[in-house]
């Protein structure tokens, strides 16, 4: 019977600093067999194990399509994450997955598709982006709204401004504490709502980033007139198996790494923001 | 029921456990150990609980003895089948890292030998379905939990004997085993009467000195597993909990319960249900080799739901609602029924005693 656990050896073929505290890690496996053989859906998980430290779930940031690396963007905040920062290229870590459920991109398709982020919430959704500006024809309008802490903060400047430029693409910005020179707006991410217009019925809607300000969106959405079902989020757990098992990921009866991490709202409307859920 | 006609008198018990020996089997059944009754390997009738008798309330175990001949007059000790199926640690694998500063992984190949139980409940029996169904059934089988599942014999005995704490009537999973043992015992003063209900249990029995039972003792047996049903005091709801309990996440309860309970996770390692585990890397000291384990968890501690700086359930209110809501309440939606068997270990175990029966009825009253 084959061990779900193992872990398969992962070169770090690149290492960007993104931001103080967030990094990017391009890995390649070490067998090209098991390089050849992974494939994944935007929004869907790894667990990345760095020797003799442990394991974390990540998310995948690469293109499903782009078969040289698969890149995961981490912010140094915890046990693992923080001894993963130290890491350079050569080094070599585990990488076991993918695992649960991804974005509903077929159901994307000829649909207006907005991706509302927070903070390092942008990472899970850069892979949709990318999957999406490579097939703009399969969908209609692209809305990306981004909103960080401090504008320090924000990672992938130089992606913002390109996507802006494509057709038919709006790209919206905003930072609570704004530093000379951020020419985007301050303010809460969900003020953003206010500088552009959602087709609801025609409109697919992505969320990651922060509980709050999760909720915060679904309500500026429902004032829109967006159907619960058309909102779907990704959620974040404590997780040690990945695979349904350890019972640390459930909100209810959902297993986040089983169930989702990409959940359609109305899976989770009656206990998102409960406290202990 | 003709294959409950079987009758072994008691001097011929200890041919069970030579059939069972010489078909392969190690066996493991109940005995005495540090006060209690724990399910250990034995190697003859001496070693089981002869005229044992348990004492349990909320928070109290004790054992007594008595003259008396019967090997399983008591109801359930601390554990039984949990730890023989999903252990309280398994090495998963094993890193280890070259000079070249690669990491090679290897697997553990988890190997069981055969094993029979003797005196599995019938609480015990529908935990270990509930087992199957989350360690063996889903998408990602569990090597270690199936290996030693597949290698199982079960001998299951009918209980006569509930304790103050127990309630499986009340959940529909006792007294009576029903179902998932390969032979079943009903203890009488003089003997067992005995019935297989698989084919390796069908081996067994050829192997044993049975008569054809008498209808006073196929009376008897009867009456003594429904007094056994009758005489329990404690019960649950028998309907889904689920939307009550998740309706009323905030009752004044959860708060009052906060403040008995310890947080101590006793009640969470002796649930034949609970299956939180943690996984955990241990190096080695020249940082050459780091295992890899998988070890029991519970919801109730703070690492449980821990996540860069949040802690989703930092206090006792919410990890005990955590607990109850999930075992009778959102487990339907994972597994079609309550994650509650009856047992009533939690409430034996519990230091300061709470019920979760008596809870549940304040809650959804």
């Amino acid at each position: 019977m084959q061990n779900p656990y193992l872990p398969r050896e992962a070169e770090i073929v690149e290492r960007v600093q993104e931001a103080p505290t967030i990094f990017t890690l391009k890995l390649r496996f070490t067998d090209p067999a098991a390089q050849g053989a992974y494939g994944y859906v935007p929004g869907q998980f790894n667990m990345i194990y760095l020797y003799g430290i442990g394991e974390v779930a990540i998310s995948i940031v690469s293109d499903p399509d782009e078969t040289e690396t698969l890149d995961h963007t981490i912010r140094a905040v915890g046990r693992v994450t923080r001894a993963l920062s130290r890491l350079q290229p050569g080094d070599r870590i585990g990488v076991r997955g993918p695992y649960g459920r991804g974005w509903p991109l077929l159901e994307a398709q000829g649909k207006d598709v907005a991706l509302i982020t927070g903070g390092l919430g942008c990472a899970p959704l850069v892979s949709v982006i990318r999957y999406i500006v490579a097939r703009r024809e399969r969908f209609r309008r692209l809305l990306i709204m981004q909103g960080v802490k401090r504008s320090d903060d924000l990672i992938w400047h130089e992606q913002y401004q390109r996507w802006r430029e494509l057709p038919d693409t709006q790209v919206l910005l905003a930072a609570e504490v704004a530093e000379p020179g951020w020419t985007w707006h301050q303010g809460l991410v969900t003020a953003l709502f206010d500088r552009t217009h959602i087709d609801p019925g025609q409109t697919i809607v992505f969320l990651c980033g922060p509980e709050p300000m999760m909720r915060a969106s679904i309500y500026e959405l429902g004032q829109r007139g967006v159907a619960d079902g058309d909102i779907w989020l990704s959620m974040e757990r404590n997780m040690h198996c990945g695979i349904g098992h350890c019972g640390h990921c459930m909100i209810g009866a959902p297993f986040v790494c089983r169930n989702g991490p990409v959940f359609p709202y109305p899976e989770l409307k009656a206990l998102l923001g409960k406290k202990g859920f | 029921m003709a294959e409950r006609r079987n009758f072994l008198p008691r001097s011929e018990f200890p041919r069970l456990l030579s059939e069972l020996i010489s078909a392969g089997y190690r066996c493991i059944g109940p005995r005495v150990r540090d006060g209690a009754i724990v399910y250990e390997p034995i190697t003859g009738v001496e070693d089981l609980p002869q005229g044992i008798h348990d004492l349990q309330a909320p928070g109290q175990y004790g054992l007594e003895q008595t003259a008396e001949p019967r090997f399983f007059a008591w109801a359930n000790g601390p554990q039984a089948l949990r730890p023989l199926t999903f252990a309280g640690r398994d090495k998963l694998w094993t890193a280890e890292r070259k000079a070249d500063g690669s990491v090679e992984f290897a697997g553990e190949s988890p190997q069981a030998e055969p094993v029979a139980v003797i005196g599995a409940r019938a609480c015990d029996l529908a935990a270990l379905y509930i087992y199957d169904r989350h360690f063996m059934q889903g998408e990602h089988p569990d090597p270690w939990y199936t290996a030693r599942r597949q290698k199982l014999f079960l001998i299951a005995v009918h209980c006569t004997h509930p304790s103050l704490n127990c309630f499986c009537a009340s959940t529909g999973d006792g007294p009576r085993a029903s179902y998932g043992y390969d032979l079943a015992l009903s203890e009488l003063d003089e003997g067992f009467l005995i019935e297989a209900r698989s084919e390796k249990g069908e081996r067994i029995l050829a192997g044993l000195p049975v008569k054809k039972a008498s209808a006073e003792q196929i009376e008897t047996a009867d009456r003594e597993i429904e007094d056994a049903g009758r005489r329990q005091v404690k019960g649950v709801p028998s309907r889904n909990l689920k939307d009550v309990l998740f309706a009323r996440l905030d009752h004044p309860r959860w708060n009052e319960v906060a403040q008995r309970c310890l947080s101590c996770t006793n009640c969470t390692l002796v649930c034949p249900t609970c299956f939180c585990h943690s996984e955990n890397d241990v190096p080695s000291l020249d940082g050459s080799r780091s295992e890899h384990y998988r070890e029991w968890d519970s919801c109730f501690t703070q690492r449980h739901s821990y996540i860069h700086g949040i802690t989703i359930r930092p206090d006792t209110r919410t990890r005990y609602r955590q607990w109850l809501t999930h075992k009778v309440g959102s487990w339907h939606d994972q597994f079609g029924r309550s994650g509650c068997v009856g047992c009533g270990r939690c409430i034996t175990w519990c230091p300061v005693g709470i019920d979760i029966t008596e809870e549940l009825a304040a809650i959804c009253r």
